[in-house]
């Protein structure tokens, strides 16, 4: 049929279902239309828009086989108490199938401060495991041999003393760091927009993030040494199309500083990943997905000149959505946590993590945990979303949904570069207030139930309260404290005055890479505290831009 | 003309998740009460001298990291101290119901848990204020 009678078609449909619709206003008025036909993609050309998986602009996969080679990882994000209660989870999670490692740190050493601290108290081993040192990342990988495992870091600020500690057990247990397979978050300017766990202010931190890029492309060659958020702008609020223009906005901004310390964007480009949301809309997000391959593929062939194309291709971890998980109904997550990753998959995500039914409620318990992975098993084995690579692509629709994304995603990029880049938007407060408004236009829209979301506006019950909750024992302060105490009284401190007194000197010397001094100091037990406290003397703290 | 109720929304401890301080904070605002966000990572010190500072009816805390049993109590305590204690004070986050009665215990007034409409918030205000 050409467009033309397809045009005819379309309005002979529109005027035959006018009245019909109009008998429905909640379900007529959605933003998106009734019906995509093949004039909505009109100008979508295969060859340039879409192509073959594995080639650029990669829109329908960052692999050439996707899931008929091999599965995404299934990575479930993992860690509270103390080390030893943490590996007993990660060996847990190894034996029941998990294919990489996700650590969660507790906000302590998110923070880098040490659970002896003031600071730290009540908060010690609570969202997340508590590290205080090399010793307790011994025991947090005691029995896992991270030649085989591939471990993925949540640590921003003091990402570099997580991976000198990574490098340093590597190093005991006689794996050398140019086998070690993982990621650290490392991602500061979603901290300091969405997240939350900054220390430093932006320039000695993106010197930090550009030290971690330079030391691992000689190094670590193995090693992602970012993982670029939009996981977090989502979940403070963000539209989709905002998720991952902020984050695109974001990684442009790393690769420029990288640029302008020095570096070839073909050496360390290969090595950035990305961290996207799998929220409740499927088909939003499938889009989402394919139109930020294709938006970065451009980005950096275009804008940065890169010519090597593992530089363009945008590989992504994924997280389904904790925002979205109600504490009314528990059990009506699982529903939601599969449909997330159905979408995921079909969108092509390199990894997912799942959610725990019981996340709007506290830490997760081991069988919730056991659910959420076989969620992932379940649509890998069962359901055939991963029989085909990019299933959905040729859907009207779906080819429509990705150009608008990537369009409105290109306006906010070209707004941020008007006001001089992520870190001065950020800076201003823009990128914060954005996020804010598409938060507070969510839970207007949830109050008036133009947005329904079941058991919690629409469909509640009577809830009994929920019983058998993971609860962190309150006494893992104390035994960290105790620790430490031991730890500071075994260790040989001169060696640590000297290390830190080199990490000083080096942190004031901004042509030095910190990472071999991070790496020393960390092999001599200093704490994370103590690392990161000398980096707090000469480099200060980030003043956060607060505004409502 | 009536004095407008004051309130202090504040984010104890270390978390940084202040989605939800942030819409309940405006969502407050629109409701007509005289809203102070306090920002991330605030000590029950600092907490309570800015309630003091404020002059505030409300104290509403919001924290997702599970340290609302050491954080919260510690505030009202501190209230009292300095001579606050008419003061409300208010909690919502990842709270387990379980943990709602000893909290109540401690003082604070009400928690909010996820899923709690502004709504229901402005009305409790509204009706328990002093």
């Amino acid at each position: 049929m050409s467009n033309e009678n397809v045009k005819t078609g379309l309005e002979a449909y529109n005027a035959k279902v006018a009245k019909a619709i109009a008998r429905f206003p909640e379900r007529g008025n959605l933003p998106e239309q009734r019906l995509y036909t093949p004039l909505d993609v009109e100008k979508t050309d295969y060859g340039t828009d879409i192509g073959f998986p594995g080639q650029y602009p990669f829109t329908r996969g960052v692999q050439p086989t996707m899931y008929r080679g091999r599965f995404w990882t299934m990575r479930m994000y993992a860690g509270f108490s103390t080390a030893e209660e943490s590996n007993k989870r990660y060996r847990y999670l190894i034996e029941s199938g998990a294919t990489g490692l996700s650590c969660a740190f507790d906000l302590p050493t998110q923070i880098g401060y040490d659970s002896d601290d003031a600071i730290s108290e009540g908060e010690v081993g609570k969202v997340g495991v508590a590290i205080d040192s090399l010793a307790d990342m011994e025991i947090l990988f005691d029995k896992i041999d991270l030649g085989k495992v591939s471990t993925s870091m949540t640590i921003n600020a003091p990402a570099s003393v997580l991976l000198a500690m990574y490098i340093a057990v590597g190093e005991k247990q006689g794996v050398s760091a140019d086998k070690l397979k993982g990621t650290i978050q490392n991602d500061i300017l979603k901290e300091y927009a969405a997240r939350g766990t900054y220390i430093f202010p932006p320039k000695p931190s993106m010197r930090l993030i550009t030290n971690i890029f330079e030391y691992c492309s000689q190094s670590v060659p193995n090693w992602n040494t970012i993982s670029i958020s939009g996981y977090h702008i989502r979940e403070a609020g963000s539209t989709a199309a905002q998720e991952i223009a902020f984050t695109i906005a974001d990684g442009i901004a790393y690769v420029e500083a990288a640029i302008k310390a020095g570096l070839n964007v073909d050496d360390f480009a290969g090595r950035l990943s990305f961290f996207w949301n799998a929220h409740n809309n499927v088909l939003e997000e499938v889009s989402k997905f394919r139109a930020s391959r294709r938006l970065w593929a451009k980005v950096m062939k275009e804008r940065f000149g890169a010519t090597n194309p593992k530089s363009w291709m945008l590989r992504v971890h994924t997280q389904t959505a904790g925002s979205m998980l109600t504490a009314q109904q528990p059990e009506n997550n699982i529903v939601r946590v599969a449909l997330q990753t159905a979408a995921a998959v079909m969108g092509g995500t390199q990894s997912l993590h799942t959610n725990s039914k019981d996340e709007a409620l506290a830490l997760p318990t081991e069988d919730s945990v056991r659910i959420a992975l076989r969620t992932q098993q379940i649509v890998a084995y069962e359901s055939g979303l991963a029989d085909v690579i990019d299933p959905l692509a040729g859907s009207y629709y779906v080819e429509a949904l990705t150009n608008k994304i990537e369009e409105e995603a290109q306006n906010y990029i070209k707004k941020i570069d008007d006001l001089g880049g992520a870190v001065n938007a950020i800076e201003q407060g823009y990128i914060q207030k954005e996020i804010q408004d598409s938060a507070y236009k969510w839970q207007m829209d949830v109050e008036k139930g133009a947005k329904t979301i079941v058991g919690v506006n629409k469909f509640q019950i009577e809830e009994k309260p929920v019983e058998g909750l993971l609860k962190v024992d309150a006494s893992v302060g104390e035994l960290q404290k105790k620790k430490l105490a031991d730890l500071r009284a075994k260790r040989d401190n001169a060696a640590v005055e000297k290390a830190l007194a080199a990490l000083k000197k080096a942190c004031q010397d901004e042509h030095a890479n910190l990472m071999p001094v991070i790496l020393e100091a960390v092999k001599t037990y200093a704490t994370l505290g103590e690392i990161c406290g000398v980096m707090r003397e000469v480099f200060g703290e980030y003043q956060a831009h607060v505004s409502l | 003309m009536e004095k407008r109720v004051r309130v202090l929304v504040a984010k104890p401890g270390l978390d940084g998740h202040d989605r939800g301080a942030k819409v309940v904070a405006r969502g407050l605002r629109d409701a007509g009460f005289e809203v102070i966000y306090t920002g991330l990572r605030q000590t029950p010190e600092q907490i309570v001298g800015a309630a003091v500072d404020e002059d505030v009816n409300v104290v509403a805390l919001s924290l997702l990291s599970g340290a609302h049993n050491h954080l919260f109590p510690r505030i009202v305590e501190l209230l009292k101290e300095k001579g606050l204690s008419e003061a409300l004070v208010i909690g919502g986050g990842v709270i387990p119901d379980s943990d709602i009665p000893s909290l109540k215990a401690a003082g604070v007034s009400e928690v909010f848990t996820p899923g709690t409409p502004i709504s229901s918030i402005v009305e409790f205000i509204n009706a328990n204020v002093k």
